[in-house]
């Protein structure tokens, strides 16, 4: 498992039905390109962030597929629309296995 | 063992013919990227706009902001990195609109390029060119 | 091959480009974060040779800037988050967290505004990581963190924020003086095969371009920083490091006293910017 890494995500708490909100979501993960060197000289491999997704209630929102390229402690921001009150479930898949997820409720105002 | 000047001519004349040639085998890798996307279909010019700095302050962490209204995905690639691949932003029935935001890694002052494909099957593309450059004493 | 000081100086002369930055900074911007506006600019302190002391946050691309207004946006929060969970969290013999004494982290307001400081007790210029291994290896009976390590950074994020907005003010008086004297001499003196002092860069050329970096006056207010070129917050002291091993010179120790001392006189000319910590710059 990557060390330390730990999701940040912000919702709002509340919106009206229907309305569009922004969601960003920040994790902390130092996204191993595979282009660098140890002090041997030998490549450190590729150890990343593959995938994101956001889903909603079981729906889907939004995901991303993720290379070597995107920023250590991956940024995303983007929209969702919101039919009713539940639950966000956002989902980080590592190179390693490893799964990293984050719930944030929103209640309609 | 002695090479005849003739010999060497004859040489270095057929490495620059080769050199010469189109290779095949090479096709562009930023081009294959796109073409798996798109499948080789048209891409249009509007309807993707791709936001991003003209000098990134630093190679490391570049912003960049994509909008496709009526998109489905949206891939970003960076024509002048090892690998051309960033990211590929999927848009699902839940989402608000096709606005998107990250940070990217350039190895150096490149085109960025976006290609929309659209809940139509259509694709748009947009580029921008990013100054990425040397620091001072700080690197 | 001896290289006369004189080209030397062409040579670094030429290095900066007098034109100006324009795109790259919006010079009169404001640093607003949740509602609160930042000092970034006030009048220098007395004992400066400028007049106006400026924050490296106005130097920075419009990007850059914006980076830092917004703390889901700043990177540099993740630290804060990750000191937070470590405050509470009961380490060593003694059994206690931060918390146990000091209850909220709230409680540390100020602190930053005045490191480093003058330790009675030790008879020494202490930083605020050697206050904060002085609570775990005396009162927590834990392992003292490394200056520079993730744990330790993180801390001093947590640290500095809770004074964010409030202005520096470290002491350069009493006790502290003989400190800042050896920092201030530091500042002024040429170092490595470039010879260059800080005040070379920081004070006779701020706001001018060296290659494609915009030059700031080298102010320590927004420390810990999350630096975009490594991706992670980067303590005083490293800084310093790095930038004397640019001048390609046997560069001192992270901890080490001279550092302190110089990071007593850094933080002294920035007295009156607001703390930042964690900032976001290039």
């Amino acid at each position: 498992m990557a060390e330390n890494v730990t999701p940040r995500v912000r919702v709002p708490r509340s919106a009206a039905v229907g309305e569009v909100i922004t969601i960003k979501t920040l994790i902390s993960h130092i996204m191993e390109s595979g282009q660098r060197r140890d002090g041997d000289g030998n490549t450190i491999p590729r150890s990343i962030i593959n995938t994101f997704s956001c889903d909603f209630n079981g729906q889907n929102v939004f995901s991303v597929d993720l290379k070597a390229a995107v920023s250590a402690n991956p940024y995303f921001e983007f929209s969702a629309t919101v039919p009713e009150a539940g639950e966000f479930t956002f989902t980080w898949n590592d190179d390693d296995g490893s799964v990293y997820t984050d719930v944030k409720a929103i209640e309609i105002a | 063992m002695k090479i005849s000047r003739r010999a060497t001519l004859a040489l270095g004349g057929s490495a620059a013919l080769v050199a010469m040639l189109p290779l095949p085998a090479f096709a562009d890798a930023n081009d294959d990227a796109i073409a798996a996307f798109t499948g080789g279909a048209e891409m249009a010019d509007t309807g993707l706009t791709l936001t991003a700095p003209e000098i990134a302050e630093n190679g490391n962490t570049v912003p960049i902001e994509v909008d496709a209204p009526g998109a489905v995905s949206v891939m970003i690639i960076a024509t002048g990195n090892p690998n051309p691949g960033v990211c590929t932003f999927n848009f699902g029935p839940l989402a608000g609109n096709q606005h998107a935001v990250t940070r990217i890694r350039l190895a150096g002052t490149q085109d960025v390029v976006a290609v929309a494909k659209m809940a139509d099957g259509s694709f748009a593309k947009a580029s921008a060119n990013i100054k990425v450059t040397i620091g001072g004493c700080g690197g | 091959m001896k290289v006369s000081t004189l080209s030397k100086g062409l040579a670094f002369g030429a290095a900066l480009l007098a034109f100006t930055p324009g795109a790259m900074a919006d010079m009169n911007a404001e640093l607003v974060i949740d509602g609160v506006t930042l000092i970034t600019r006030a009048p220098a302190p007395e004992h400066m040779n400028i007049n106006e002391i400026i924050s490296g946050w106005v130097y920075r691309s419009d990007e850059t800037q914006a980076m830092q207004m917004d703390d889901f946006d700043n990177p540099g929060m993740l630290a804060v988050d990750a000191a937070a969970i470590a405050w509470e969290t009961a380490e060593g013999d003694a059994g206690k967290s931060c918390a146990s004494c000091h209850n909220d982290a709230a409680s540390m307001a100020g602190l930053r505004t005045e490191m480093p400081r003058y330790n009675e007790a030790a008879g020494d210029l202490w930083s605020l990581e050697e206050y904060i291994n002085d609570c775990r290896t005396e009162r927590m009976g834990a392992e003292a963190w490394g200056w520079n390590s993730t744990d330790m950074i993180n801390m001093t994020a947590l640290i500095s924020i809770q004074s964010r907005g409030m202005p520096m003010n470290v002491a350069i008086d009493g006790p502290a003086a003989p400190f800042w004297e050896q920092g201030r001499e530091m500042y002024y003196t040429r170092f490595g095969q470039l010879e260059l002092a800080c005040a070379n860069c920081h004070e006779d050329n701020y706001g001018n371009m060296i290659r494609a970096d915009h030059l700031s006056q080298g102010q320590t207010n927004g420390f810990p920083v999350y630096r975009l070129k490594t991706t992670s917050l980067n303590s005083q002291h490293n800084r310093f490091r790095g930038c004397i091993r640019d001048t390609r010179a046997e560069t001192f120790a992270i901890g080490s006293p001279e550092f302190k001392a110089l990071e007593l006189y850094v933080a002294s000319r920035g007295n009156g910017l607001s703390v930042e910590g964690p900032s976001v710059r290039n």
